[in-house]
């Protein structure tokens, strides 16, 4: 009659001590964060003492992976980021239009004179020939200057389309290239965030593409979203330029060649520089916070061999006339080379604090960013009310706990109880789950928690009732709690199964909080599907075995 | 003593009056779908951008005061609400600024949020900023539709399982009940002028699928009970699936609110939004899926013998009902 198999039995007991098991260690969630710390920083600089005795805070053999909290409940900084992907484009076209001149220029008797159209979308080139019948000419040597690239697909194809009309030529990156572009675009600005991100060493930081061109950005424990976005919004362009002349208004021609730079702390100043550096940031290896002579803050760098070179040639030419360094289309110190700078060494002095010439040493070190970034999203979330969260969540899950609880085992008595039993060992899966995936767990993810709570009974109760329905009918107890469970079955896999399509819906669409409440929810439909047809009829045929009871009441 | 929330044999009649719930159901609905297109809800900034700081002093917040100090940022639409909770210390007054998105910027800018923050520190030195949340127009724009995308495929899947596990009647029914959740409890939020987010979205959903987990158990034992009796006059069937599903429709209700009321008197003002959707949610979905899914089923009908076609059909009396 009741029967469940000893192998059966076994699976079911070593599914709960599992979960058991691996949600343990959030209950000792400080010591157990303690210990994981100290691992990874023995991992890193070796033993100490302190960091010997943290890690012995909790025993290695047993599981130490904890629920990740979310930035909601641990505080931090969030943000979403959109890489300017048409800024490449248009420097690539940029770049390009030297090339196309000359090439033009090569075949002036078909083409005649050229004009660049100035009033075109930036990552488009518009080329006037003054003798539109040569067109199939210029076509054929635009053409030539193309390269082949791979497109997506896997096949090579041209780097560039060329199209003719009239008397103009229009140049556009091809779709492919663009793809190819903006897809090598973002896995750089990627890298660098995250070099960026791991030089400042915080814990934990969750850096993710979103999209083509977007990239999400999350570190608990850092105090805002706006020190977050100096260290990694700045581009972090260096180059070291040749200075022509210097000025105090912006307008003039800087003439063919040249350009002109505000500096960035001498107001109204501006310099007339060479466009070509002599050296840029990607050649150099190091560069470190240090003081001065005069004890204010800089930064110190060093140049790869090639570079130290380029830069060891141009000061010995070059002594008596000024240099700049640029950052980011601004100039931060134009210095008088004084001597011959062979080691390849150098230091940037400027109008720094400690904290400035600490972050420009991290983004020099880390390399410049490909595209600027524009700023979507930004969320800053204090650690005093994530703890409020966390307390307020606590207290919560507890009573809405016990009220259930309660309300069951006055609701049906002994099977109420075993119901509870259930319910405890529920939540403890819940946990396990959440730990063993890494999940995290947001504010509405507790609230998806204390839903389930609610809502894991639901299995229970429908088996219950379906008991007592039975007990009317059938013969004895044992045939009625069979027919019970065989009964409700139906109802309970549809009913769950339908919650739990909307709970992945959530999860698919929504995003940080919500999807935190979804994968709560979600796994929690799974546990207390698990716990109602498994282990609360496995409790009861227990029961029922060792008692043998001629009636019952449910 | 056991408690019994429901007496154990009830063959109470649902139908009697289902053209009045219907009724009623459908007269709020209209209700709701006015309010929403007159007075619009109340989102937040995740579907309309802009700015949120929550800020923490020990002074109390004079709101006039801080409008005040804010007016002359010239930043447009300010609105500044002073937030309670239980939880609070005697001297810890919480309020929310919400500064609307600034036209000309797509992207959030950090300078604006400073401007702002040390206006406050000048009229309240102690001020804290426990959070500052902005989402562009952009992002904004397209998490609404995702939002509603993500609502619409709920039901879209819920209408496809159900047509597959039960008859296309059965489906209608439980749909045209969640459009009736969905739509009331966007209605309330937008008549109690409710802050209407994210969280609010996923509230959304999980009503849904709470309300068709009740409706599904009733369906399971319509079907059930189809069979079963298969004599029986189809309301009267109807009638007896309610009824003794009644006492654990009850119970799960009761479980469920007794664990989300403690969420919503103890879990803290900032997803008290949430919880409150979903409160009503249950007591909606229950009602909806007694109420307005099956007088739905009740009145599309249902085709009785799944295992014997007519055998009258195809023949020259199939038209003539004899």
């Amino acid at each position: 009659m009741l029967q469940i198999d000893l192998w059966k039995r076994v699976l079911i007991w070593a599914v709960v001590a599992t979960g058991l098991l691996l949600a343990l260690p959030n209950g000792f969630y400080n010591r157990v964060e303690q210990h994981n710390d100290a691992l990874a920083a023995i991992e890193v600089a070796g033993e100490t003492d302190e960091l010997r005795e943290q890690a012995a805070g909790w025993p290695e053999f047993m599981p130490s992976a904890l629920v990740n909290l979310g930035l909601d409940l641990r505080g931090g900084a969030h943000l979403l980021a959109e890489v300017r992907i048409q800024e490449v484009y248009a420097a690539r076209m940029e770049a390009f239009w030297p090339d196309v001149r000359d090439a033009l220029r090569d075949v002036r008797a078909d083409v005649g004179t050229i004009q660049l159209d100035q009033t075109a979308p930036e990552d488009v080139l518009r080329v006037r020939i003054s003798q539109p019948e040569g067109m199939s000419t210029a076509i054929a040597q635009v053409r030539a200057l193309s390269q082949e690239t791979l497109s997506m697909t896997g096949t090579l194809t041209s780097d560039i389309d060329v199209s003719a009309s009239d008397d103009t030529l229009t140049i556009t990156l091809s779709d492919d290239e663009r793809a190819a572009t903006a897809e090598r675009t973002l896995l750089q600005s990627l890298e660098i965030i995250r070099r960026r991100i791991d030089e400042v060493g915080t814990r934990e930081p969750t850096i993710q593409r979103q999209g083509s061109e977007r990239i999400l950005i999350q570190v608990p424990g850092i105090g805002s979203a706006a020190e977050l976005k100096a260290i990694i919004g700045t581009t972090a362009q260096l180059t070291f330029q040749p200075v022509v002349s210097r000025a105090t208004e912006a307008g003039g021609n800087p003439g063919i060649g040249n350009e002109i730079v505000p500096s960035v702390d001498e107001v109204g100043v501006f310099y007339t520089l060479e466009s070509a550096p002599v050296v840029t940031g990607e050649e150099l290896v190091d560069a470190q916070p240090a003081f001065d002579q005069n004890g204010r803050p800089a930064v110190n760098f060093r140049f790869n061999p090639s570079g130290a070179r380029k830069f060891g040639d141009y000061t010995a030419e070059n002594i008596g006339s000024p240099f700049a360094i640029v950052l980011d289309d601004e100039v931060i110190s134009a210095p008088v080379i004084q001597s011959h700078i062979s080691g390849g060494s150098g230091i940037i002095t400027g109008d720094f604090s400690v904290e400035e010439s600490t972050n420009l040493a991290v983004l020099l070190r880390a390399g410049a960013l490909p595209a600027g970034l524009d700023f979507l999203e930004e969320r800053t979330i204090g650690p005093e009310l994530g703890q409020d969260s966390i307390d307020a969540g606590k207290v919560a899950t507890t009573v809405a706990f016990a009220a259930v609880l309660i309300f069951m085992g006055l609701s049906y008595g002994l099977f109420g109880l075993f119901a509870n039993i259930a319910l405890i060992i529920n939540v403890a899966l819940i946990f396990g789950l959440l730990s063993l995936v890494g999940a995290t767990l947001t504010l509405p993810g507790i609230a998806g928690i204390v839903l389930t709570v609610g809502m894991a009974v639901d299995a229970n109760v429908l088996v219950f009732e379906r008991i007592r329905e039975e007990l009317k009918t059938a013969k004895g107890p044992a045939r009625a709690i069979e027919l019970g469970y065989e009964k409700a079955l139906s109802a309970i896999i549809d009913a769950n199964i339908t919650t739990f399509l909307t709970a992945l819906i959530l999860f698919a669409m929504g995003s940080g909080p919500v999807r935190g409440f979804a994968i709560t929810l979600g796994l929690g439909i799974m546990t207390s599907v698990f716990t109602a047809i498994f282990v609360t009829r496995l409790l009861i045929v227990l029961w029922f075995e060792r008692r043998r009871p001629k009636t019952i009441e449910v | 003593m056991r408690l019994k929330l429901v007496p154990t044999e009830t063959s109470w009649d649902f139908f009697s009056r289902s053209r009045l719930w219907l009724g009623i159901s459908g007269v709020m609905m209209v209700v709701a779908f006015v309010s929403f297109v007159l007075q619009g809800l109340n989102y937040g900034i995740d579907f309309r951008g802009g700015t949120t700081i929550r800020t923490q002093a020990e002074t109390p917040i004079d709101v006039a005061q801080y409008r005040e100090a804010m007016a002359a940022l010239e930043l447009g639409d300010i609105s500044i609400t002073e937030v309670f909770d239980p939880s609070f210390d005697e001297n810890q007054h919480v309020a929310m600024v919400r500064i609307q998105a600034q036209d000309d910027e797509e992207a959030v800018s950090t300078e604006v949020i400073e401007r702002v923050e040390a206006a406050l520190v000048e009229i309240a030195p102690d001020i804290e900023f426990l959070s500052v949340e902005s989402v562009g127009p952009k992002v904004s724009g397209e998490l609404i539709q995702t939002a509603i995308l993500a609502v619409v495929l709920a039901i879209g899947a819920v209408l496809i399982y159900i047509w597959m596990r039960f008859e296309w009647q059965f489906a209608l029914g439980a749909v045209v009940a969640l459009v009736h959740d969905v739509l009331l409890t966007i209605g309330i939020f937008s008549e109690l002028q409710i802050k209407f987010d994210l969280a609010i979205i996923a509230a959304l959903l999980t009503i849904v699928g709470y309300s068709l987990n009740d409706t599904v158990v009733v369906f399971d034992r319509v079907r059930e009970n189809l069979r079963k009796y298969k004599k029986r006059d189809f309301r009267e069937v109807l009638n007896l699936s309610i009824n003794e599903t009644l006492s654990r429709t009850v119970m799960t209700s009761v479980t469920t609110l007794l664990a989300l009321i403690s969420l919503f008197v103890l879990g803290g003002d900032v997803i008290r939004g949430f919880v409150f959707a979903m409160i009503w949610g249950v007591i909606i979905g229950t009602y909806s899926s007694i109420f307005v899914a099956s007088a739905m089923l009740l009145w599309l009908g249902v085709k009785r013998d799944w295992s014997k076609t007519d055998p009258d059909a195809g023949n020259q009396y199939s038209g003539i009902d004899a």
